[in-house]
């Protein structure tokens, strides 16, 4: 059954030279130790291909390994093998020019929502008048404009992730993290985050790995999606997703979008 | 909203005051009825009158003991808050001391006072070095709890954007610490004045537990409760003087 499903391609025609010069993830592999010093395996075998501007979603059930691939990715952890290229470059450890957003809004409570944002330049003293605008319009652009000087404390849940959104993204990172930034949200305001990633997304064209265990939320935002299996973590199916852009709330009710998430199903095992 | 929040001010002012004047109102009815001996209980109001007339004396005594507990305090925090530092981001460290610290701080100080006064004399320095040992405990447990605790997912955050260690650490530990920090603070400034009053009692020619005790070896009841009352004072007050600085360090509020 698995030699049927569709992997992802890795050969070397045109267009997947055109992808290797994003990133490149082969036979990455990763085990832990746990405390009764018994080996577990959380991902068994991941090789796939991210395009430059994309967005891919990894979609998996939870526990799966979904979180431990995307720090490897991020490098925040390390693969036990397997190759982790972005650009050409084996990822060893957190890149500049990376974003990352968590599933919590993680903002410091003592710093203004402004200052949070600002948090990577200042860390690579970087924040200037420049950096300071540019946090203003993506604060703008989240619809969090005059919100700049609040605490976080006096954010909704929904805006803290939107300021965390505009923290990941205010040093124009060249690949955005993402893992499942919208899960501790309510479903409403999941859908209008959605939409604000698409429209930032237009915007930035930031190449972007996104982790979700929501079928139509992969569905909605992804070029790619990458089901995985259950623990260990393997490839369950590998999804393109050519409905058109802009993506609007009315797709969700389309066959097109509904038969995506009948495969993406499928590939979860959850329907057959 | 307004009206409620300044309904709610006011609560916070009248009942606390009515508690105290119910409380005052009732030792001083029992007192009158009785006929109470003011060596054994004075009345609230012969202690206010006791206050009045010798406030030149409490207030000359005050200082002694407010220095006394303010170099003690501060000593603590300049000593307590970098050795939490090294305690909490250093596994040997905090194996080699963590021990030596609970130790240190099971003996009681009172036991240790006549000792401290053979060292350091009947001056100021064996106060403030009493007032420093009990007020120091608290200071470097929650500073190292507060730098331990930080949220996680703050170092990883910290992390992701290639931080530095003492980038980590000024710019996210030690701010996230900050309420434990001060919530030892306070507990510490109390414990200060305590410990400058052991140390007063133990031995000294100064400050208003010498004078309490005074009074109380001439039976002056009225004296040795004034004495005691102003103590309570300026406890209070150093505690508020760190609330204030509180205010200062976080104007985010506790969360
Ligand atoms: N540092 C670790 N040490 C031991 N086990 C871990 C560690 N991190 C994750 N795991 C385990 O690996 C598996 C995958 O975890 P994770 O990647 O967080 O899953 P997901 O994000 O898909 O929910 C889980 O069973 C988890 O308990
Ligand atoms: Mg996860």
């Amino acid at each position: 059954m698995l030699a049927q499903v569709p992997q992802p391609m890795t050969d070397s025609s045109p267009a997947a030279e055109a992808a290797r010069a994003f990133g490149r993830f082969r036979n990455v592999h990763q085990e832990f130790l746990q405390d009764d010093s018994k080996r577990l395996v959380a991902i068994e075998d991941i090789s796939f291909d991210l395009k430059e501007g994309t967005l891919v979603s990894l979609l998996g059930p939870s526990g799966c390994g979904k979180t431990s691939f995307l720090k490897i990715v991020a490098g925040l952890a390390e693969a036990t093998y397997g190759v982790v290229e972005i650009r050409g470059r084996q990822v060893t450890r957190p890149q500049p020019d990376f974003g990352f957003v968590f599933q919590q809004a993680n903002l410091m409570p003592w710093r203004t929502v402004l200052d949070n944002v600002l948090f990577p330049m200042e860390i690579q003293r970087r924040k200037d008048a420049a950096a300071k605008r540019r946090a203003m319009e993506l604060l703008e652009l989240v619809g969090l404009a005059g919100f700049e000087n609040a605490r976080p404390s006096q954010l909704s849940g929904g805006m803290q992730q939107r300021a965390a959104l505009c923290r990941a993204l205010v040093h124009a990172p060249k690949l955005l993290l993402m893992d499942e930034p919208f899960g501790a949200l309510d479903e409403l305001t999941r859908m209008e985050m959605h939409d604000l990633l698409l429209e930032i997304r237009r915007v930035t064209n930031a190449t972007t790995l996104f982790v979700t265990h929501s079928i139509s939320e992969a569905v909605y935002l992804s070029d790619v999606i990458v089901a995985f299996s259950k623990r260990p973590a393997r490839i369950a199916d590998y999804i393109e997703v050519d409905l058109p852009y802009p993506r609007t709330p009315a797709l969700r009710y389309e066959t097109a979008f509904t038969d995506f998430e009948h495969r993406a199903g499928i590939a979860l095992g959850i329907t057959r | 909203m307004r009206l409620r929040t300044s309904i709610r001010t006011l609560e916070s002012i009248v009942y606390p005051i009515a508690g105290m004047v119910a409380v005052l109102a009732l030792w001083q009815g029992y007192v009158w009825a009785f006929a109470v001996n003011p060596i054994v209980l004075p009345s609230p109001l012969a202690i206010a009158r006791a206050t009045a007339a010798n406030h030149e004396i409490l207030l000359s005594q005050t200082w002694p003991t407010l220095r006394e507990s303010v170099y003690g305090f501060v000593l603590a925090l300049l000593v307590g808050i970098p050795l939490a530092v090294c305690v909490a981001n250093s596994r040997i460290l905090n194996l080699t001391f963590y021990p030596i610290l609970i130790a240190t701080q099971s003996i009681p100080k009172v036991a240790v006072a006549p000792i401290i006064l053979v060292w350091f004399g009947i001056g100021m320095e064996s106060k403030l070095v009493i007032a420093f040992l009990v007020a120091f405990f608290p200071v470097v447990v929650d500073t190292a709890t507060g730098l331990k605790a930080t949220p996680a997912g703050l170092l990883e955050l910290a992390r992701s954007v290639s931080a530095s260690p003492s980038q980590t650490f000024w710019k996210v530990q030690f701010p996230a610490a900050m309420p434990f920090i001060i919530s030892g603070a306070k507990v510490a400034v109390t414990l200060a004045v305590i410990g400058a009053v052991i140390g007063e009692f133990v031995g000294s020619n100064e400050g208003l537990g010498n004078l309490l005790l005074s009074a109380n070896a001439q039976l002056d009841g009225p004296l040795a409760w004034a004495a005691l009352v102003w103590l309570s004072v300026l406890g209070i007050v150093l505690f508020f003087v760190v609330v204030a600085a509180e205010r200062v360090l976080m104007p985010w509020g506790h969360h």
